[in-house]
């Protein structure tokens, strides 16, 4: 009340706030007075709900009469009646159910106390109680070896769950096998999809060419080794290539190798800018320089893409002089150990 | 006792005493309002979810076994595939009505993720997280992450190319985690990516975990409402003590009926109209190809924008071994900041604000203006993110360079939200003043008078009660105030240095503010005449310095 004191100026004393005036007046609806509006209404809900029925017996006979077919046009045609079947079928109910709630039954808002959720004190002292009580009979207060033995067990006991989980769940768990690919001295460059070794007179300057090693659908599991394995070829014009110090040896005549496994998070670096000899991959946009060593110079990615070293053999093929001389694909805490 | 209905009723009373909770819910009252509904298309979506999902799993064969097509599709004959692959395209081609299950399916994945994400927009801006609904708030908040989780664990189970590059962009992020990546990746995918465990064990997760999660963390949130009673808007007659609507039994048994399978009804037009996800056109995973323009699904994209955002710079190498902040910050940390701020706001506010009473009338948002500002900034980050995980679509429909784009957003990230702080909070205390205004001086008339003495006034026509309540009938929130260092004997008290922290934040949120008219400064607004405003009804009245007690709300004037 020390409100007072401020609003001494103020010809009279008011109240600090102010009251509420209870529910506003109810507005009857056109349907409570006028019986002819109601009987519409009514009218109107009755032909929600037959809309319904007719959508059930399209989608039935929608069913019976459109098979999918052979063709996306087919398909969808099948698609596009049952589902109007069924979207009738369930609005005619909703509609006409919502709108029977809405103009005929009662609009008269009621009110209902709300109770604070607590206890009451004299509740909280018989929990208090019972709870003591039960404390008490079992005595865990005073056999602490007993509370230390059970909260062991209990703690304990998970693992004969978790150990065989764990131990099974990963495989292996032979994590080394992120730094090797399938790739060794000799094996041929092939074609992806079709497995066709590449001889380096065929391979265009400007040309891109996504590479699989020669055998991989022979080994256990051709995809994870194609995951990581995967690599795009490309020719360029030598005098645009910048040769890395150290790899002059790891290109043939202009045709280079690169992991396809983006340094980012390992998406496929798919699409080739020829002008401007970029390799962008289109999940996150990182931008490797393949004349300049693959180098990043746009994006989220840190690391160049790893350089397959190749050469040809003695019938023309190309073939990689080694496996990457660095673990391909994705960041990883152990990747220089 | 004698019609069959009395009988049943009897009979199912005797065995278990249902009558009892009949007479508790059945005329049960719930508060009416659109945005109420927001939390019940999450709900219906997830039982559409329910039922459609059941369809598929009688289709659908969780294998990564390999075999070959031999199907009506002709574009993928002879092509080898997944099980699980090849059973999508018999749901599609030869189920009849299976495309149907399965869009209706990817549909209504969508909308749930999206309701739940505007009804937790609706509880954050009304303050109905506040004490007593905490913690349903926290339920709330692990049914969103369910949500995620039961999205992406589905996303990736047809196994096809668009989906395995998301879960190629998983393990990426998974083994960007320092010391135990590696052991993630291999505990994730059961070796080396990609494997043959990880679709049956996405489908265990996504068909038994995740909705067994969901549907008993629903229930609980159900029965949290109940218990609680539901919250209501502000209005005349309405209080933290009672609650008005309409009774359970007829009208919401027939709403909230109705409105089931009207949810179900546009899930289902949808499905029928607009395709989603054709996997058919995408092929079976491989790790080789990608398609341009490829974006996951709508609530996974602030995460991809993210990663696209993050200049690569940041990873280093320290002692050998690599730590990949590209990847961490926006994919772990990014995450974690805004989901951290969502599940512990009701905390933090119910700390700076210092009350501990129920609440269950509504914030009306302009009221609040920090929350609301906080609220709107959040909102705009995530906008920035969806736009960046959606650049290279911004690029070839509007022919931008992709680079501008990226850089762009990299400085909107950060610009961005604080601008829309700044200005969402100005516009909230410019809406306060303009309540006062109208309480204090009522709706315009557009009649003007001139008085003998040649002077013009302009007749304002003023509020009736049920439309000033509505702008009077909230609480003044004042920031918290410290109590002195030393106690009357001049000891250092325990906690003061605590007590400055917490009043530091207090006044963080409600410094800036505009109180509600006083009945004194209506009367003085009416007795002194329409231009003669009172003090408190200028922008002087914003910076009411508090009492001087104890760290206590300041909530009885000073």
């Amino acid at each position: 009340m020390s409100d007072d004191l401020e609003l001494a100026s103020t010809s009279q004393a008011q109240p600090d706030r102010f009251e509420d005036p209870g529910l506003p007046p109810h507005t009857p609806r056109r349907g409570d007075l006028d019986p002819k509006a109601n009987k519409v209404s009514e009218r109107i809900v009755v032909a929600l709900f037959t809309i319904s029925i007719l959508g059930t017996i399209a989608m039935i006979a929608a069913y019976f009469a459109l098979p999918p077919g052979q063709t996306a046009a087919t398909m969808q045609r099948s698609n596009l009646a049952m589902g109007l079947g069924l979207a009738f079928a369930l609005l005619g109910i909703g509609t006409g159910a919502v709108h029977w709630a809405k103009s005929l039954m009662s609009d008269h808002e009621v009110s209902e106390q709300r109770h604070e959720l607590r206890s009451s004190d004299e509740v909280r002292a018989e929990a208090v109680a019972a709870l003591k009580e039960g404390a008490e009979d079992s005595a865990i207060g005073r056999r602490t070896v007993l509370k230390g033995a059970v909260a062991t067990s209990l703690a304990l006991f998970p693992l004969t769950i978790a150990v065989p989980l764990i131990g099974n769940v990963g495989g292996d768990w032979d994590v080394a096998k992120f730094k090797h690919t399938m790739w060794k001295k000799g094996t041929r460059l092939t074609t992806d999809p079709l497995g066709r070794p590449i001889k380096a007179a065929d391979v265009t300057i400007g040309s891109i060419t996504s590479v699989m090693p020669e055998g991989i659908e022979q080994t256990a599991h051709p995809l994870d080794e194609k995951a990581k394995a995967v690599v795009v070829l490309l020719r360029l014009d030598p005098r645009d290539l910048k040769i890395q110090p150290g790899r002059e040896d790891w290109q043939y005549d202009g045709i280079v190798a690169y992991s396809k496994i983006c340094t980012h998070v390992g998406c496929p670096v798919a699409l080739y800018e020829q002008q401007t000899h970029h390799l962008l991959c289109p999940c996150h946009q990182s931008t490797f320089d393949v004349a300049d060593g693959a180098k990043v110079v746009f994006g989220p990615a840190k690391r160049a893409l790893p350089q397959l070293p190749i050469t040809v053999d003695s019938d023309g093929y190309l073939v990689a002089s080694s496996d990457f001389t660095e673990p391909v694909g994705p960041s990883f805490w152990e990747r220089l150990r | 006792m004698t019609s069959p209905a009395a009988a049943t009723a009897d009979y199912l009373d005797q065995r278990t005493g249902i009558g009892g909770a009949v007479k508790e819910f059945a005329r049960k009252v719930f508060p009416d309002h659109w945005s109420f509904l927001l939390g019940e298309i999450a709900l219906y979506s997830f039982v559409t979810l329910l039922i459609s999902g059941t369809f598929l799993t009688m289709f659908f064969v969780p294998s990564m076994t390999e075999v070959t097509y031999h199907g009506p599709w002709a574009s993928l004959q002879g092509t080898r595939m997944s099980e699980a692959f090849a059973s999508t395209l018999r749901l599609s081609f030869e189920v009849r009505g299976g495309l149907l299950m399965r869009q209706v399916h990817h549909w209504a994945a969508l909308i749930f993720m999206a309701s739940i994400v505007t009804h937790m927009m609706r509880v954050f801006f009304t303050g109905a997280f506040r004490k007593p609904r905490e913690l349903n708030w926290v339920v709330g908040f692990t049914l969103l992450l369910l949500g995620l989780a039961a999205g992406f664990s589905g996303y990736s189970l047809p196994d096809d190319v668009l989906s395995g590059n998301g879960l190629r962009i998983s393990d990426g992020v998974l083994r960007a985690v320092p010391i135990i990546g590696t052991y993630g990746s291999y505990f994730l995918f059961g070796g080396e990516f990609p494997g043959e465990a990880l679709i049956p064990r996405l489908f265990t997760v996504h068909i038994l975990l995740v909705p067994g999660l969901i549907l008993a963390l629903v229930g609980l949130h159900l029965f949290m409402v109940v218990l609680a009673k539901h919250t209501q808007y502000p209005g005349s007659g309405r209080s933290d003590r009672n609650v008005v609507g309409f009774p359970l039994f007829p009208v919401y048994v027939a709403k909230a009926g109705g409105f089931f399978f009207m949810v179900f009804g546009v899930i289902a037009l949808m499905a029928a109209t607009m395709q989603i996800n054709p996997v058919w056109n995408y092929g079976p995973y491989d790790p080789s190809p990608v398609s341009a323009g490829s974006q996951p699904d709508w609530y996974m994209l602030f995460l991809d924008g993210a990663l696209r955002l993050m200049p690569g710079g940041a990873e280093f190498v320290v002692g050998g071994f690599t730590v990949p902040l590209n990847i961490l910050i926006p994919a772990m940390v990014v995450p974690g900041v805004l989901f951290g701020v969502l599940a512990t706001y009701p905390f933090i506010e119910a700390y700076a604000t210092g009350d501990r009473r129920e609440h269950h009338v509504l914030d009306r948002p302009r009221n609040r203006p920090f929350r609301t500002a906080l609220g709107v900034s959040l909102l705009v980050a995530f906008f920035v993110l969806v736009l960046a995980g959606s650049n290279d679509l911004i690029a070839t429909h509007f022919h931008l360079s992709i680079n501008d784009i990226t850089w762009v957003l990299r400085f909107a990230l950060f610009l961005a939200p604080a601008a829309a702080f700044v200005v969402t909070k100005r516009m909230c205390l410019a809406l306060q003043r303009r309540d006062r205004e109208l309480v204090l001086h009522g709706h315009e008339h557009a009649t003007i008078l001139r008085t003998q003495s040649g002077e013009y006034i302009e007749v304002h026509q003023p509020l009736n009660e049920h439309e000033r309540w509505i702008r009077v009938q909230h609480d003044p929130i004042r920031p918290l105030q410290v109590a002195p260092a030393q106690d009357s004997r001049g000891v250092r008290r325990k906690g003061y240095a605590a007590d400055v922290r917490r009043a530091k934040l207090s006044r963080l949120f409600y410094a800036d503010r505009v109180e509600p008219v006083t009945p004194a400064e209506l009367a003085a607004a009416h007795s002194h005449g329409e231009h003669d405003a009172l003090p408190g009804a200028t922008a002087q009245h914003e910076l009411v310095p508090g009492g001087h007690g104890a760290l206590v709300a300041d909530e009885d004037g000073h």
